[in-house]
């Protein structure tokens, strides 16, 4: 991956919380992370990417924040069934919007949830996990990227 | 009479949206699926004017359900909304049957408008 390739991300991060809030986030200074020990907050949405790039993509969010995103985009239910959704949801269109910049065959899995347990995440032992902070209504989230 | 509607979409939280947001705008939601298979088995027994349809989905993905619904009724109107953001997704859709397509994430008046403007034809 390269530097325009983590500005792809930067940017539909950012254009996914301002169209569905109205708020930017604040995004962090990205670093590289070691893939045994990569942050992990409440809920975790993992996509897989296979086809012209294999890896994962994952976003990873406090259930507060979660609970804020269901409501200012109008759900009242914000149960944990909801918060694991959204969480899914969300690694999702980032996800999905990056064939815009990767084509077609960036093939994407479908989302799959894991709450807490950071063992349950299958990241690529070899390649380097970029990791892009974000602050959205003093909730702290992260946005991890490991293609090949 | 209103329109019916079927929202498929493996999200809960998108079908929610959508439902919200359609219902507001003389819509009935007949029918809400979460993947393609489930879609087929409503379609016959609902009939719905207008189908809203996601593209990633586990057991059968919006583009073979697209197929399916097309060689049931060639009528019905299909509005793809999915975040799947490159062009040759979009035209491959639309190739298979579907008229318009919306991509996530979406606003209300965005849903809206496309709706709108998948009933004009």
């Amino acid at each position: 991956m390269d530097e325009h390739e983590l500005h792809v991300f930067i940017d539909i991060v950012s254009q996914y919380f301002s169209r569905q809030t109205g708020r930017e986030p604040e995004i962090g200074t990205p670093y590289l992370g070691e893939p045994a020990a990569l942050p992990v907050h409440d809920l975790t949405g993992v996509i897989g990417i296979s086809g012209v790039r294999k890896g994962c993509v994952y976003f990873t969010a406090p259930k507060d924040m979660l609970r804020n995103l269901l409501l200012q985009g109008g759900e009242m239910d914000v149960s944990d069934d909801n918060l694991s959704d959204m969480a899914g949801e969300i690694a999702n269109t980032i996800s999905g919007n990056a064939r815009k910049h990767f084509g077609g065959d960036f093939l994407i899995s479908v989302p799959v949830v894991v709450a807490g347990c950071p063992d349950s995440i299958q990241m690529p032992r070899t390649v380097k996990a970029y990791i892009l902070p974000l602050r959205w209504h003093k909730h702290e989230a992260v946005l991890v990227v490991s293609l090949q | 009479m209103s329109t019916k509607l079927m929202i498929v979409d493996d999200s809960n939280i998108i079908r929610s949206k959508i439902s919200r947001t359609l219902s507001r705008h003389d819509l009935e939601v007949v029918a809400t699926a979460c993947n393609g298979e489930e879609a087929v088995s409503l379609f016959m027994s609902t009939r719905p004017d207008v189908v809203t349809m996601d593209l990633t989905m586990p057991m059968m993905d919006g583009l073979e359900c697209i197929r399916a619904l097309r060689r049931l009724n060639d009528k019905v109107r299909i509005l793809v909304v999915s975040a799947l953001a490159d062009k040759s997704t979009a035209i491959q859709a639309l190739m298979e049957g579907a008229q318009g397509f919306l991509c996530k994430p979406f606003t209300e008046d965005e849903l809206t408008d496309s709706i709108d403007e998948l009933l004009r034809g």
